[in-house]
């Protein structure tokens, strides 16, 4: 059974997989036991399994095992807790971004790929940045003023 | 204190741990290991409902427990979908209790232990739901005093609660905690309706924005979804779906999925599934193994569903208002209007496929699940699992967001079917194209409109036309889709919540009549979806009175106002007017000539005609050349009665807001004759951010009245509103939804 190797959270692990192909989510949930990611369609279209492939956003939900070996993952346990929450984290707190909560991993983990690249994004930059993560419960009003929050504007 | 609150105690440490070990460790919830605790005190095993916890909805017992060290349990029978309770509840409870929030736990949902309180359904979690728990709060709060005064000597009036103690109101003095008086114990006390609530004028912790408590788990990965529950020895289910509607199996192919290791096929009747220790072995075992199913092609195609609906035969008719004379009175009119609607079926589109985990042993079962109605679908699951009631547990526990009935009682229903054939805990992860293609759908819906404008400008005469899919009566639940394909019995109808109501003008009109013709089926199984029909019937509604009042050349808004008696009514719709900038003028009805062309237009709902008024504006720009529209702004004004937490209350509207803009404009489902086709979000498109607006929302709090329900009210007018800002932007009337750039285009073109 071949083993594939790969950095979470700065935690060098080693999976053992009988297909390779297995995408990565599977292992973060199931073997891992990160249940932060979560299974949105399997298809790369809503962004609920999320997570950062160095520092960019990765559908986990589509992506092999095979292609993170060797590589570093961070996933929404990886960049804070609810005692000690990353700025994004605790924007998204402060402005009560999730309804459900269930896409939040996803709007979270890709907020906070933009802000490292793009410290002020522009109102329209978020929304394009978030363009293909879905929400259901209509969260968006807030989604985007915890960005702004988070990169140390106050939402209007 | 005794067994069930141990227990309960227990849970209470284990999810505040939160995340996947967590689950594991949540064991203790499991139907084995109840029956431990049960065997421990009683010798054998015991159903659940043994457990010493009251249900009793007329119990205080029943809503409250305080423990030794004075923290406060509420056992809601109402559940936190996303929609803030979980903060909301513990608010009204502690303002009556005298109690922080942070000093109560909530408990929803679990069949063992809360109450039934009716599913959480219809906007009804705070106003039926939370009034329930908030009047055990005060009749205990009466009984703590009472307690009290008897311990130290003095008159109830000489006391008051505070921070989890009664205390002298003056003169300082000891006073005693909840803990010394009843913690671990009984209170034996029935729910009194008339124990004094609060003043709404001291009220310290009703109406403040406190924070939900779920809230950082979700933003950091933490929080337990029912996807995340995992039990010892649990095997991953997936279930094959019929390749068409009631397509039976041909033949199934075993030796298809031997490659995957511990892959166990069930089938009962044409309930096909595969389970796996692994969960991607699951997977791929469900994609690979071969079955043959007949070609049933029985279904009509989404295109044919509105002819269907208004053809014959009907299964009955029914005149829902019957108000002077409408048929007369536009007979005798000049002018009359008319109109037809369409609104297609739809999907509750949750972004987290349905999912269940289920432990069902020889005499037991325990189902974690995140249905709306725990105590409604138990009995379900008893008849498919062949146990007695009392003997099957359902514990809430959050899924993604379902508003309505979504695949979430299915998926229980698979997982339990799947664990008692396989005597193990099954999980089912429904697919992406399982949510899509067999949640039960919202109904579709047809209505046609006849009216006129009086000689004094005001709206005379009124006739509203319905073709609607009729719930069955005393349906107990939407039939499952697992005891269905298995051929064993359930209840047949179908469900859809109360599609029929605000088909009449909110306005005062003397000649109205409100009829429907019923069909006693409908093309895909139906069920309650947010605002169940109301959306569609304001559209119809408020469309038609805006086609008035550009008629009579009157501002729409002050049409409106003109014939509005109700105070609250008026209020919204002023405010409204002023946070949106509302300037008065008749509706341009296309009089600009630019590519893209703004409008704005006006909708209001008094829903259900006896709880929230709402109204709401909306500038939109419609591009002539791609049909497309885009809604720039939205302006609401909101009174639901009094406000437990404005800042939830505000998350729900606006999200009523984006979800209906969304279905408005984008969703349809499709089907040919045998199966839904759009089963993804690339063909089933819903609203992402860059089409999202600015929405401003003002929330009218009226503490002296009794709380009502906040979300679906504000998905109630938003098409309307759509709607007619797109007719004053470019002069056509849409009528079918989803407002397509094609169906616009096709509309200019008709111009």
């Amino acid at each position: 059974m071949p083993t594939i190797s790969f950095t979470v959270n700065g935690t060098r692990r080693s999976v053992d997989v009988r297909d390779p192909e297995q995408p990565l989510l599977y292992a973060l949930r199931n073997t891992i036991g990160l249940t932060g990611p979560k299974f949105g369609c399997g298809l790369g279209q809503c962004g609920a399994c999320t997570v950062l492939l160095d520092k960019t956003p990765l559908r986990s939900c589509i992506t092999p095992l095979s292609a993170v070996a060797g590589k570093s993952i961070t996933t929404i346990e990886g960049l804070g807790t609810p005692d000690k929450p990353h700025p994004v984290q605790a924007a998204f707190i402060a402005e009560q971004a999730a309804q459900c909560g269930y896409c939040a991993n996803g709007m979270v983990m890709t907020s906070a790929a933009l802000l490292a690249s793009n410290p002020k994004p522009s109102e329209t930059e978020i929304k394009d940045a978030l363009s293909a993560n879905l929400c259901r419960c209509g969260t968006h009003v807030r989604i985007v003023r915890a960005v702004m929050r988070a990169s140390g504007r106050t939402p209007a | 204190m005794n067994a069930p609150f141990d227990l309960q105690m227990s849970r209470r440490q284990l999810l505040k741990a939160g995340g996947a070990l967590v689950v594991t460790l949540a064991l203790p919830l499991s139907a084995r290991a109840t029956e431990q605790v049960l065997r421990d005190k009683r010798g054998n095993a015991q159903p659940h409902a043994l457990l010493d916890k009251t249900l009793d909805v007329s119990a205080v017992d029943g809503f409250i427990a305080i423990h030794q060290d004075g923290t406060v349990t509420l056992f809601s029978g109402k559940v936190d979908l996303g929609q803030g309770l979980r903060i909301a509840i513990r608010q009204m409870a502690a303002e009556e209790l005298g109690i922080s929030v942070d000093k109560i736990e909530m408990i929803e949902g679990d069949t063992a232990l809360t109450p039934d309180q009716g599913p959480t359904a219809g906007s009804t979690g705070i106003m039926r739901g939370g009034v329930q728990i908030r009047q055990a709060a005060a009749t205990a709060r009466e009984a703590l005093i009472a307690m009290a005064a008897e311990r130290l000597q003095k008159q109830p009036s000489e006391l008051i609660v505070q921070d989890g103690a009664v205390r002298p109101k003056s003169g300082g003095g000891a006073g005693v905690s909840y803990a010394e008086l009843v913690g671990g114990k009984r209170f034996n006390l029935k729910l009194d309706a008339k124990a004094p609530l609060n003043n709404p004028t001291a009220y310290r912790i009703v109406g403040k924005p406190l924070l939900r408590p779920d809230v950082p788990a979700k933003v950091t990965g933490t929080h337990t979804y029912v996807h995340d529950v995992k039990l010892p020895g649990m095997l991953h289910g997936r279930v094959l779906r019929p390749a068409g509607d009631g397509a039976q199996i041909i033949s199934v192919d075993e030796s298809s999925v031997k490659k995957f290791p511990g892959v166990k096929i069930v089938r009962i009747g044409d309930f096909l599934a595969v389970a796996a220790p692994d969960e991607w072995d699951a997977i791929q075992a469900a994609a690979a193994l071969k079955v043959v199913w007949n070609d049933t092609g029985k279904l009509m195609g989404h295109d044919k569903v509105e002819q269907w609906l208004r053809s014959g035969p009907f299964d009955g008719e029914e005149t829902l208002v019957n108000k002077g004379n409408a048929a007369a009175a536009l007979q005798a009119a000049s002018g009359k209007l008319s109109a037809s609607y369409y609104w297609p079926a739809q999907t509750h589109g949750s972004i987290g496929p349905s999912c269940a985990v289920a432990d069902v042993g020889a005499r037991q079962a325990t189902i974690y699940t995140a249905s709306q109605g725990t105590h409604r679908y138990r009995p379900a699951y008893a008849q498919m699992l062949g146990l007695p009631n009392e003997a099957v547990r359902l514990v809430y526990v959050d899924g993604a967001g379902c508003y309505g009935m979504n695949g979430h009682d299915d998926a229980a229903a698979d997982a339990a079917l799947m664990s008692k054939a396989l005597g193990k805990p099954v999980r089912v992860q429904w697919t992406r194209q399982d949510e899509h293609g067999f949640d039960p759908k919202g109904p579709p819906q047809a209505l046609t409109l006849e009216a006129a404008l009086g000689p004094d400008n005001t709206i005379a005469a009124w006739r509203t036309e319905m073709w609607l899919p009729r719930a069955t009566a005393s349906l107990p639940t939407v039939p499952l889709l697992a005891p269905q394909t298995a051929g064993m019995p359930q209840p047949k109808g179908i469900s859809t919540g109360l599609i029929t109501q605000n088909g009449d003008p909110p306005y005062q009109v003397a000649n109205v009549s409100v009829g429907v013709h019923w069909h006693d089926s409908a093309p895909l199984r139906p069920a309650n979806i947010r605002a169940p029909g109301k959306i569609a019937n304001i559209f119809a509604v408020e469309c038609m009175t805006d086609e008035l009042a550009a008629k009579a050349g009157i501002d729409p808004l002050a049409f409106r106002l003109q014939s509005l008696k109700d105070a609250r009514g008026a209020e919204v719709i002023r405010r409204t007017a002023s946070l949106f900038g509302w300037e008065a003028r008749a509706a341009g009805a296309g009089a600009g000539s630019k590519t893209n062309q703004r409008g704005r237009g006006i909708a209001y709902s008094h829903y259900k005609h006896n709880e929230t008024y709402v109204a709401m504006a909306m500038e939109v720009e419609v591009n002539r050349a791609s049909g497309e529209i885009r809604v720039l702004r939205v302006a609401c004004a909101h009174d639901c009665g009094l406000i437990i937490n404005p800042d939830g209350l505000r998350a729900q509207v606006e999200g009523s807001i984006l979800q209906t803009i969304s279905r408005s404009l984008f969703e349809e489902i499709r089907f040919d004759t045998r199966r839904v086709q759009n089963v993804d979000w690339a063909s089933y498109p819903i609203l992402t951010f860059p089409a999202m607006p600015e929405v401003r929302i003002d929330l009218i709090d009226r503490p002296t009245m009794p709380p009502l329900g906040g979300g679906e009210a504000a998905a109630s007018p938003v098409a309307a509103a759509l709607a007619n800002a797109v007719w004053d932007a470019v002069g056509v009337r849409l009528r079918t939804v989803p407002f397509t750039p094609e169906r616009v285009k096709a509309a200019l073109a008709s111009v």
